[in-house]
């Protein structure tokens, strides 16, 4: 089974990296751009076939390891 | 007093902070981070670095070592733990500070001295501090803006949680003297109970004046002092 992660700046926290990718492209010719946010992408495959435990499980990682809840958010993608 | 420095994979402040207690004639020793006991240790400085590579997030990884139960064991007692830096990172990833510790907001890796103006007097980490000194001490992080919610943040000030922040030279703080965009111009905080603190400066590189400035052993002298 794979699981997708993808973690991302919470909208509270500065983001001066999100700022820095946003100028660069507005320099490039860029337009119309309203903000740019720079996350985590994680890709993890397991085994098992029990979708459900897996998700809650992962869950779990996510909220205690793989992401900080203090200045960050997840959003987890079972397939 | 005994000071065990702990030592994750890609710490590289631990020698410099065994030596700033030695020089000030007291015992340090290195615990690598598989220990699951401190010893006989009196006081943990968690030391600056890049533990793990900084992979994940900045002390992500070795927060979960196994010496990390034996110093929560031994802070849930009362024991006093000083995380430096990348410490203070560990700290906060592990809970046992508030907040958290994120890119500077320049984006630059600042390796520079700072001014750091004492706000409690009254911990263990700070009360040898001469009253209105400014203390000089260096900087080197790329990640050393420190962050917290309102909540969190007023909680800080009104628990007296907030232990140096960043100033001028003459003690004014201005934006101007925050290398790192640190809210509140945060550089240091403690744990409500006032046994944990973490600081971003590293006041083992200012504890001898050849270094520049001696203004970092005010901090050691602190922890010695408190030591029963």
């Amino acid at each position: 089974m794979k699981a997708k992660i993808i973690i991302t700046p919470k909208k509270a926290v500065l983001d001066p990296q999100g700022k820095a990718v946003q100028n660069a492209l507005e320099h490039m010719g860029y337009r119309g751009i309203k903000s740019v946010h720079v996350g985590k992408f994680l890709e993890i495959e397991f085994d098992g076939d029990d979708a459900e435990a897996a998700r809650k499980s992962l869950s779990e990682a996510c909220r205690k390891f793989l992401s900080n809840p203090v200045i960050e958010d997840f959003k987890l993608e079972m397939e | 007093m005994n000071f065990a420095i702990l030592q994750f994979p890609a710490s590289n402040c631990d020698q410099d902070s065994v030596h700033a207690v030695r020089a000030l004639g007291h015992s340090a020793r290195l615990l690598w981070h598989k220990e699951t006991s401190l010893g006989d240790a009196n006081a943990v400085i968690i030391p600056g670095g890049f533990s793990y590579g900084d992979y994940l997030r900045t002390g992500a990884i070795a927060r979960f070592s196994p010496v990390m139960h034996a110093v929560q064991g031994f802070a849930a007692n009362g024991g006093l733990v000083l995380g430096i830096c990348n410490g203070f990172q560990i700290l906060c990833e592990a809970g046992l500070l508030p907040g958290a510790l994120i890119r500077n907001r320049d984006l630059q890796f600042h390796c520079e001295h700072v001014f750091l103006k004492t706000d409690n007097f009254e911990t263990a980490f700070s009360a040898k501090i001469p009253r209105d000194k400014i203390l000089k001490i260096p900087i080197a992080h790329g990640e050393g803006c420190y962050y917290a919610d309102k909540e969190t943040l007023e909680r800080l000030g009104d628990r007296r949680q907030v232990l140096w922040q960043y100033c001028d030279a003459r003690g004014n703080l201005t934006e101007t003297a925050n290398p790192n965009g640190s809210l509140l111009n945060i550089a240091g905080i403690c744990n409500e109970r006032g046994n944990i603190a973490g600081l971003m400066p590293h006041p083992e590189r200012a504890s001898e004046s050849i270094l520049g400035s001696d203004d970092g052993k005010w901090i050691f002298q602190s922890i010695i002092a408190a030591l029963p």
